[in-house]
């Protein structure tokens, strides 16, 4: 493996560093095909200590990426996880070494359906394996391989990244001495599915799409995505938050418009949302990281029994909802609770009670920061940090 | 179950914590049923180095509990025990919380199945302040140890000493300690039965294995 590329620049007030590790050797993947090379973007913040016992994973929902905290160089907007990393916040990179890689099959540097095919010399496109949240943990492990990182003091992550912390307890629970599932699951539901494929379906019916040669063609079916994108959005979000902040007010105007236009605030919100998240994502990384959640589910490969999983498990474990998110329902986390319970797992389980949704969890939630902080401070003891 | 443990802090000062403590071996696994904000199994963890696990109904609870670094899950007593392991803990404890569920005969059955020893507290309806309210007042009896109106408490079904016992022996389940709490002092009696113990204990705490050796 190889550093290719290294910005030690600072990434707003809490430095972090943005690197690529390339691996040289494969990437096996569930499926059975072999990605080689491979790719994984990365940021750290903190410092490794000489034990090599503080470092902290963390795992990005579908359309994060690796920059959670200071500045994101590609969007120059503040790092997705900003209200949890930092000084004094429940993730400290005073305290520990933090790393958030991007997924495999994302486009933000780490190795995905926009990479170059070797064998091509082309954007992959569809020719990209389907991956797996398995794979995309298979990938992290190897970067942290990489970093000379056996123990990971705690692997956190909310939605799409509380899918990766269970498979990681799954995969790896040697390695895993925490684990902190935040607004997760450990299959993804038959309407979550259906809201993907709805995404999926607006992408692929995109004309601008070109069954996923739209490189070749110098275009990106921004519609598709953007539709795809507004759908989704709405499943982050609660009515009760909806209704309080847009209600039915009207967009720049004082009367209905008796046509098509933005009306509503919330539509041109949606709108803005679509048209903004094309500029930053890749139409056929949001198929593959999709498929790869819709795939998701560990039980199935413990003859239906998520306790399987976790049997002899000694991680500590810390499953977090919150009471109004209706993609990633408080039952979800209830669900593997009881499975760790069954297995006989060290854990904590905490809904917070919040009305903003599934995306609470990107957001300032005190209670969450509370439970975090004692969470992860008694873990820090346990493994003689304190 | 969380406001019952608050309920009963003026009473005992919840000195039966102390005693569930000297109780418990040291290193044991614990599973705390209706563990409040945690202070028993703060208690067992700094004192006894147990390995504790806590079941709290009350969300404001578990967060406490969470916060200061123990394992709890958000349960319910009635629902949630179905998911233990047999015979995963050494110790199952329903401190002050089995008169507040709404099948105590199957929650102790549950217990005996998950834990080898159960440690079971509860105040006694059968104590003589409690049998003269309901007889000079003709009301529901509001004492120091039970301090919710009728409509309000969460103490739904209260029981008396002889009650538990007969309960024990129906379950299978043999009693091997039992100790009285009374004038605010805590007493270990070689046994509970008999009608002077059920008049003067206002708080009971057994100690109850869950395999009758046959």
């Amino acid at each position: 493996m190889q550093e290719i590329q290294s910005d030690t620049s600072d990434k707003g007030s809490i430095g972090g560093e943005s690197k690529v590790h390339v691996f040289d050797t494969a990437l096996q993947l569930v499926s059975g095909e072999c990605l080689q090379p491979f790719s994984v973007a990365y940021c750290s913040w903190g410092k490794l200590n000489a034990d090599k016992s503080n470092a902290i994973l963390i795992c990005h929902a579908l359309t994060g990426d690796q920059f959670a905290a200071g500045d994101n160089p590609m969007t120059q907007r503040p790092g997705w996880w900003n209200t949890m990393i930092g000084p004094g916040k429940p993730l400290d990179p005073e305290k520990y070494f933090i790393i958030c890689s991007n997924v495999i099959g994302g486009c933000s540097g780490s190795t995905g359906p926009a990479s170059i095919n070797p064998e091509t010399g082309k954007p992959y496109g569809l020719d990209f394996p389907v991956i797996t949240i398995t794979d995309m943990v298979r990938a992290q492990e190897k970067l942290l391989d990489a970093l000379g990182i056996d123990t990971l003091l705690t692997v956190i992550g909310g939605s799409m990244g509380g899918m990766q912390v269970l498979e990681w307890a799954n995969s790896f629970p040697e390695k895993v001495f925490s684990a902190i599932p935040i607004a997760g699951s450990a299959r993804h539901s038959a309407q979550n599915i259906a809201f993907h494929e709805v995404g999926r379906q607006a992408i692929m019916a995109d004309i601008d799409w070109h069954s996923g040669n739209y490189h070749a063609e110098k275009t990106q079916p921004r519609k598709g995505l953007a539709v795809a994108r507004m759908a989704a959005h709405i499943t982050y979000l609660s009515e009760t938050a909806l209704t309080r902040k847009f209600g039915r007010n009207l967009q720049d105007r004082d009367a209905l418009s008796y046509g098509f236009e933005a009306d509503f605030q919330i539509e041109s919100y949606l709108r803005h949302q679509g048209f903004t998240f094309v500029e930053r994502f890749d139409a056929n990384s949001y198929l593959y990281i999709t498929r790869a959640m819709d795939y998701f589910d560990i039980a199935a490969e413990h003859n239906g029994k998520l306790a399987g999983a976790f049997a002899n498990s000694d991680t500590r474990f810390c499953v977090v909802s919150f009471t109004s998110d209706w993609l990633f329902p408080t039952s979800e986390s209830i669900h593997v609770v009881r499975a760790l319970n069954a297995a006989g797992a060290n854990v904590s389980f905490v809904e917070i009670e919040s009305d903003k949704g599934h995306d609470a969890f990107l957001l300032d939630e005190p209670e969450m920061f509370k439970t975090l902080n004692g969470f992860l401070s008694s873990v820090a003891k346990d493994r003689g940090l304190a | 179950m969380s406001e019952n443990n608050a309920s009963l802090t003026s009473i005992s000062g919840r000195k039966d914590l102390q005693l569930i403590c000297d109780l418990i071996a040291s290193e044991s696994r614990v599973l705390d049923i209706g563990c409040g904000e945690g202070d028993l199994l703060d208690l067992l963890k700094s004192e006894k180095n147990i390995d504790g696990r806590g079941v709290e109904i009350s969300q404001a609870g578990v967060n406490a509990c969470v916060a200061r670094g123990l394992s709890v899950v958000q349960g319910d007593a009635d629902r949630d025990l179905k998911h233990f392991p047999d015979n995963g803990f050494d110790y199952a404890i329903l401190s002050q919380t089995l008169q507040a569920t709404q099948r105590p005969d199957s929650v102790l059955k549950e217990l005996s199945r998950i834990g080898k020893k159960l440690i079971v507290s509860f105040p006694n309806f059968a104590n003589w302040r409690v049998r003269f309210y309901l007889m000079f007042k003709g009301r529901m009896p509001v004492t120091s140890t039970l301090d919710a109106q009728w409509y309000n408490t969460p103490n739904i079904h209260l029981c008396t000493i002889e009650d538990f016992i007969s309960l024990c022996d129906e379950l299978d389940l043999k009693i091997e300690k039992s100790f009285i709490l009374s004038n605010d002092k805590i007493k270990h009696v070689e046994s509970s039965a008999g009608p002077i113990m059920n008049l003067i204990a206002e708080q009971a705490l057994f100690v109850v294995s869950s395999h009758i050796e046959k």
